[in-house]
C-alpha cells in the first residue's frame, strides 16, 4: 500500500485549500518540499505489511458517556461572546456566507 | 532551591508564611526572566492575593491543602478563567478563557499558588520552544540552547527555581524531553488518569498533562493531587488514578527491570552512558535488570508524525475567525477563515496542518493515516509482550543533551527526532518518566526516562526513586536563584 507518487507544489495547493490556509507562493515551495521530506520518512509505515491488524484510534476502548437528563447552568452567554471577533444581538456575527444568488 | 513537600510542610506547620514563599519566587523570576522567558504572563498581584488567604486562613485553623502556599507554573495551553490562556500563537494571543482547566481547579483545591503562565512550542507542537509567537525560551544551563519542548517554560521554570512544580502537557514527549534537557522531573501519566478538560486539544488521543518537579517525590505527590476521574472529559478512566504517595523511597527489590535496546542504541554514547549506569544501580538496589528488544518501536515516530498531524489538522478547525481569537476581515465567510488562520498561525503549526489533512485525504487516508493506526496497534502490542516479562523498562528520554538555538529549526523532520525516545508511551497511552541522571562532557543535564504499563504509576515511581538516589549530584544551572 506504498503511495505511487511523491507529494507537489500542486498536492500542497490542494491540501492548503482544503485546511482553509491562504499560504503565500514561498510557503507553498517551502512546504511541499518540506511535507515531501516527511512523508518519504512515513514511507517505511506506509510499505509495512499489516494485513489482518486492526486500526487502534485511541489508547483505551471508548464509548459514549451519558449524564442525567437534568439542567444545569452553560457558561455565562456574555462572557462567551466577550471573547468573539464581532457579535450582533446576543450572537456571533460573521461576514456573508452564501454568494449572489445566479 | 527548597522542595514543593518540603515549603507545604513549613507553610502549614507555621514556619514559613505562603507570601514570603511566594515573594521569593516572584523576585527570582523578575530576576532572571528577562533571560530566559519561561514565562508567557507573571501573575505576581494574584498570587500574593492568594498567598495572603493561605495565611489567613492557616491563621484561622483552616486547612488549605496539602500543596498550601506552594507557587506553580502552569503551561499556556490550559485554561485560566479570566487570564490569558495564549498557546503561544497570534491566534488566541487575547482570549481569556471564560472557565478554569479541571486541574488548575484542582491545584489551587490543594492550596498551590499559581505563579504565571509558561510559554511552550505554538499549541504544543515543537521539541525546543521555538515555535513560539513570542520568543524562544532559553536553557538556564546554556542560554544559547533550547529547553526542549514543547513544555520548555515549565521546565525552565523548576530548573531556575521560579517555582518548585509546574504543569505540562505531553503529546510526544512534551513534558519528558524539556525535562531531561533542563535536569527536572518530568511525568506522563496514564492516558485518561489525568483530565484533558481545559487543556487546548492538540492530537486529542495523545494528549496528557503531567506534573514537572525537582523530585521524584514531589512529581508523584503532584500527581496524586491533579489526578482522578472527571465528568467533565469523556475520555477519563471511571477509576481513581494510582496514588503515588510515598513509592518514591519504597525500593525495587524484586523488580523485573529491561533496559530497551531501541532506547539506547543510537543515542549520544554520553546519553546512553548514563542509561547504563542507572540500570547497574538499579541491579544493586535489588531489582532483576537485563536487556530487551521491542524492534517495532522503530516505527512509532514516522507513525506518530501522521497520528499526531492528522488529529491536529482536525482540532485546529476551530481556529476560524468566529467565536474567539483573531480575525482577519475579508467579504466572505471562507476568505475570512483562510486570512485568519495564515495569519493567526505560524509556520510549525501550518506545517502540521498540511500533513495532517493530506494524510486524511481521499486516496491516502489508508496509506497514510490508516497504516499508522495500525502501527500503533503493532507497537501497543509490542509493549504489552515486553511486560509479561518485566515490571518496567528504562531507557534514554532523549537522543541528545541540549541542542543549540536555532540548529534544528529549518530542518523540521531533524527536530522530529528529538521525540523518537519519548512517542512509544504516547502511542500506548502508557506512563513514563524522566529523571535527571548527571550532565554530558559539555555540564548539559542527561535524562533517564522510566517506562511502565497503563496504571503502572506505583511501580514507575519506585523505579525512578532508585534512579533518582543513584544519580550524581545534581548541578545547579548557571542561570538559576542561589538561596
Amino acid at each position: 500500500m506504498e503511495p505511487a507518487r511523491r507529494l507537489t507544489r500542486e498536492d500542497a495547493a490542494y491540501v492548503a485549500r482544503l485546511a482553509r490556509l491562504a499560504l503565500t507562493e514561498d510557503e507553498l515551495d517551502t512546504y511541499a518540499e518540506q511535507l515531501a521530506a516527511v512523508l518519504d520518512h512515513a514511507a517505511q509505515v506506509a510499505a509495512l505489511d499489516t494485513e489482518g491488524i486492526a486500526p487502534t484510534a485511541h489508547p483505551l476502548p471508548l464509548r459514549n458517556v451519558l449524564r442525567p437528563d437534568e439542567p444545569r447552568p452553560s457558561l455565562p452567554r456574555d462572557e462567551v461572546l466577550a471573547a468573539a471577533p464581532a457579535v450582533e444581538d446576543g450572537r456571533f456575527r460573521v461576514p456573508r456566507i452564501l454568494g449572489d444568488a445566479p | 532551591m527548597s522542595g514543593a513537600l518540603e515549603l507545604a510542610g513549613a507553610i502549614r506547620a507555621g514556619a514559613r508564611r505562603a507570601v514570603e514563599v511566594v515573594e521569593e519566587h516572584l523576585a527570582a523570576i523578575d530576576a532572571l526572566d528577562r533571560e530566559l522567558h519561561a514565562f508567557v504572563t507573571v501573575l505576581g498581584d494574584a498570587a500574593l492575593a492568594r498567598a495572603e488567604a493561605i495565611d489567613a486562613a492557616l491563621a484561622r485553623g483552616e486547612d488549605p491543602g496539602p500543596l498550601a502556599g506552594v507557587p506553580v507554573a502552569v503551561k499556556d495551553n490550559l485554561c485560566t478563567r479570566g487570564v490569558p490562556t495564549t498557546c503561544s500563537s497570534r491566534i488566541l494571543e487575547h482570549w481569556r478563557p471564560p472557565y478554569d482547566a479541571t486541574v488548575v481547579g484542582r491545584l489551587r483545591e490543594a492550596g498551590a499558588v499559581i505563579v504565571g503562565k509558561t510559554n511552550l512550542d505554538e499549541f504544543a507542537m515543537g521539541s525546543s520552544t521555538e515555535n513560539s509567537a513570542f520568543g524562544p525560551t532559553r536553557n538556564p544551563y546554556d542560554p544559547e540552547r533550547v529547553p526542549g519542548g514543547s513544555s520548555g517554560g515549565s521546565a525552565v521554570a523548576v530548573a531556575a527555581g521560579f517555582a518548585p512544580l509546574a504543569l505540562g502537557s505531553d503529546t510526544g514527549g512534551s513534558i519528558r524531553q524539556p525535562a531531561a534537557l533542563c535536569g527536572v522531573v518530568g511525568m506522563k501519566p496514564t492516558y485518561g488518569t489525568v483530565s484533558r478538560y481545559g487543556l487546548v486539544a492538540f492530537a486529542s488521543s495523545l494528549d496528557q498533562v503531567g506534573p514537572f518537579a525537582r523530585t521524584v517525590a514531589d512529581a508523584a505527590a503532584f500527581y496524586d493531587v491533579i489526578g482522578g476521574h472527571d465528568p467533565m472529559d469523556s475520555t477519563s478512566l471511571e477509576r481513581p488514578a494510582p496514588r503515588t504517595a510515598g513509592a518514591a523511597a519504597v525500593g525495587v527489590d524484586g523488580l523485573r527491570i529491561g533496559v530497551l535496546r531501541e532506547l539506547v542504541e543510537g543515542v549520544d554514547p554520553a546519553v546512553a552512558s548514563k542509561v547504563r549506569a542507572a540500570a547497574d544501580a538499579l541491579g544493586a538496589a535489588g531489582a532483576a535488570v537485563d536487556e530487551v528488544s521491542v524492534p517495532q518501536l522503530r516505527y512509532g515516530l514516522p507513525a506518530y508524525y501522521l497520528i499526531a498531524p492528522a488529529e491536529a489538522s482536525s482540532n485546529l478547525a476551530r481556529y476560524d475567525g468566529v467565536r474567539y481569537g483573531l480575525r482577519v476581515e475579508a467579504d466572505d465567510v471562507e476568505a475570512m477563515n483562510r486570512a485568519t488562520r495564515e495569519a493567526g498561525f505560524g509556520p510549525e503549526v501550518k506545517r502540521r496542518i498540511m500533513l495532517g489533512t493530506y494524510a486524511l485525504s481521499a486516496g491516502y487516508y489508508e496509506a497514510y493515516y490508516g497504516q499508522a493506526q495500525k502501527v500503533r496497534t503493532l507497537i501497543i502490542g509490542a509493549l504489552d509482550d515486553a511486560y509479561q516479562r518485566y515490571d518496567a523498562l528504562l531507557g534514554a528520554t532523549t537522543p541528545s543533551t541540549a541542542f543549540p538555538i536555532g540548529a534544528k529549526v529549518d530542518d523540521p523532520l531533524e527536530m522530529y527526532l528529538s521525540d523518537v525516545c519519548t512517542i512509544p508511551s504516547n502511542l500506548a497511552g502508557h506512563p513514563a518518566i524522566s529523571v535527571p541522571f548527571g550532565t554530558d562532557d559539555a555540564g548539559l543535564p542527561v535524562g533517564v526516562q522510566v517506562l511502565a504499563p497503563a496504571l503502572g504509576e506505583v511501580t514507575m515511581v519506585r523505579v525512578a526513586g532508585v534512579v533518582e538516589a543513584a544519580a550524581p549530584e545534581p548541578v545547579r544551572p548557571e542561570l538559576a536563584v542561589r538561596s
